[in-house]
């Protein structure tokens, strides 16, 4: 058999999503562990804060009951947290331990494939885990509108706004130490200041202008528009810019971070 | 084309002409980390069908040229083809082309055995059905049928080398990459890896392998370079190789005393090269036994005598001046 003469398949078109694939058959195996907290930490926290906290806040926030008023907020950090939790460690391991990039390196994948396909897997996780949230949060009757649908293509946004950008981060730490000071000092603080708990503006100047900074405010005030009706308190226009401005910007991020890991 | 070129000596080749140019062609090539070179200005030719070899020992530069020829490691220096392109600018067309089996295994422990073919096949366009028909051929192939729906991660350090190079074979390459097929295996885990290894080769796969192994050099590699410090030493068939750098037998003694330089000296004129090593004294020459009897002569009672064939070993140690450690 001659080398010229050996047919050979087309190369996939779209090469991301055999790397999609490849996530999605690891997740098959993992995801049943992981419904239940999905479907049960929502109605932990609508019990907790919703009725527990909310029973002390007699007035609601600017006249809206405090539990629908949250719960937009906690949709978006759901997705956020679940976001960065896989673009952190499970990022750092397939450099380090598993070395699962190095493998789809050697095959005829580019760069941006891989970077792409794993990306989409995250997006993937953080969507269905924000449709879990709100399918509960809504059979809890924690839901006043049905414009509350909308919210999911703002929180597929921010995924990719913090998950990019957490990408180049988690390929360019040497040890896995940084990967919980992310934690501690970005993905905490944010969730707590970013307007999920209480308004922003309650906070002095200095503290709120960083909450304005964080992707997550954009797209807190985002879903609190559309599940409550009421007017954001910014540009629609302007959110949607400047969360896909994370994206892009963490976008080429990451690819220069995978870049100089994997081709040496 | 002219016919004189198709038919040599009388005999038609069957193969086109295209397909006898090397697949893989260096010059000069060089490989740096910073201030470091790994890779110091190499020249390589590996022909369709053929098995060819890196030998070398820790540091020799033998990875840092497989990564190259697999297109993952941009070149700093020189030219390199492989089947006929660029494996910078075509890095993705090269690679659909060749199978890996890099030095460290890179499965996914958390899949199945039969996972990490099945998803590894479709980054190479295989479609889904092929895939799992393939994967149950390959499986067979390297004798892991039985372990097809358990998790990679318990498996043994030879299944998973064997599993390694199944994967690398998902795709149906051209030319298989094996960087150190069988460090770490027991020798029968091994045999069966060299078995393998050479029913791809009968069926005409390009086999490009390192190792430090001299049996396996010896049984697989028709053609191999000596690679020390970055540089080829050496290049040439096992045999040529031995016939060049060595003679037909080696003698080894072995004396009782702490050092075996104080009997060195004593050797003179006994051998056409004498090796000293730590642990025992090499005697080159045509004819063993003579030898012993002249090392007799002269009154020397070594505690052990071994006379042997000379190896691929020999000729490493001639080159590099160092053992091979396996
Ligand atoms: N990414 C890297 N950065 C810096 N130096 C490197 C890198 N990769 C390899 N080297 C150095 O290049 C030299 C050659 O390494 P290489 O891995 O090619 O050797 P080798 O012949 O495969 O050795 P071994 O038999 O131990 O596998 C070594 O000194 C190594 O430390
Ligand atoms: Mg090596």
């Amino acid at each position: 058999m001659s080398v010229a003469q050996r047919s050979r398949p087309e190369l996939p078109r779209v090469p991301a999503m055999t790397v999609l694939a490849y996530h999605l058959t690891g997740y098959r195996r993992t995801w049943r562990a992981g419904v239940f907290s999905s479907f049960l930490l929502p109605t932990l926290t609508v019990l907790g804060f919703g009725l527990g906290v909310g029973g002390y806040v007699d007035q609601g926030v600017n006249g809206v009951p405090y539990l629908e008023w949250i719960v937009p907020g906690l949709l978006a950090s759901t997705a956020l947290q679940v976001a960065i939790a896989e673009s952190t460690f499970p990022v750092f391991a397939n450099f380090q331990w598993t070395r699962s990039y190095t493998a789809q390196n050697a095959a005829p994948l580019r760069v941006g494939d891989i970077v792409a396909g794993h990306l989409a897997f995250v997006l993937f996780r953080a969507v269905t885990a924000s449709a879990a949230f709100l399918l509960v949060t809504t059979l809890l009757g924690a839901v006043a509108s049905a414009w509350a649908v909308l919210t999911l293509p703002v929180v597929a946004l921010l995924a990719l706004a913090v998950a990019a950008p957490t990408f180049g981060y988690a390929a360019a730490v040497s040890s896995d130490s940084w990967l919980a000071m992310l934690f501690r000092f970005a993905v905490i603080p944010t969730t707590l200041f970013a307007g999920v708990f209480f308004p922003v503006e309650s906070l002095p100047g200095g503290l709120r202008h960083l909450a304005y900074a964080t992707p997550l405010w954009h797209a807190v005030d985002l879903c609190r528009a559309a599940m409550l009706g009421a007017p954001p308190q910014w540009s629609v226009p302007g959110h949607l810019l400047y969360l896909a401005a994370w994206a892009v910007g963490g976008w080429a991020l990451a690819v220069r971070r995978f870049r100089r890991r994997l081709v040496v | 084309m002219s016919k004189g070129a198709a038919a040599v000596g009388g005999r038609r080749y069957g193969r086109p002409v295209t397909s006898t140019a090397p697949l893989i062609r260096a010059r000069g090539l060089v490989k740096r980390f910073g201030a470091f070179t790994a890779v110091d200005g190499i020249d390589v030719d590996v022909h369709p069908g053929e098995a060819f070899g890196f030998l070398g020992p820790n540091g020799a530069g033998k990875s840092s040229t497989m990564r190259m020829v697999g297109c993952i490691s941009p070149p700093s220096g020189g030219e390199l083809r492989i089947l006929g392109m660029d494996p910078v600018r075509d890095g993705p067309a090269i690679r659909a082309r060749l199978g890996v089996c890099p030095q460290l295994d890179n499965l996914d422990p958390d899949l199945t055995v039969r996972e990490n073919l099945t998803t590894y096949a479709r980054y190479f366009g295989v479609p889904r059905r092929t895939a799992r028909e393939r994967a149950a051929e390959l499986l067979d192939f390297v004798q892991l049928t039985e372990r097809a729906d358990s998790r990679v991660e318990p498996l043994s350090g030879g299944m998973k080398r064997r599993l390694t190079i199944a994967r690398a074979l998902v795709n149906e390459p051209d030319v298989v990459l094996l960087d150190e097929p069988t460090t770490g295996l027991d020798p029968q885990a091994r045999h069966l890896v060299w078995e393998r290894l050479f029913r791809l080769k009968q069926q005409g796969v390009t086999l490009v392998l390192t190792t430090h192994y001299m049996d396996e050099a010896e049984q697989l590699c028709d053609r191999l370079v000596v690679m020390d410090g970055g540089r080829i030493v050496a290049e040439g068939s096992p045999r040529a190789l031995i016939e060049r750098h060595s003679t037909r037998e080696v003698v080894e003694l072995r004396f009782a005393a702490e050092s075996q330089e104080a009997f060195a000296g004593k050797l003179d004129g006994l051998a056409e090269r004498v090796e000293v090593l730590p642990d025992r004294i090499l005697l080159y020459v045509a004819d063993g036994d003579t030898a012993v009897t002249q090392v007799e002569a002269r009154g020397l009672t070594p505690a052990a005598v071994l006379v042997r064939r000379s190896s691929l070993e020999d000729v490493f140690l001639h080159l590099t001046g160092r053992t091979l450690v396996d």
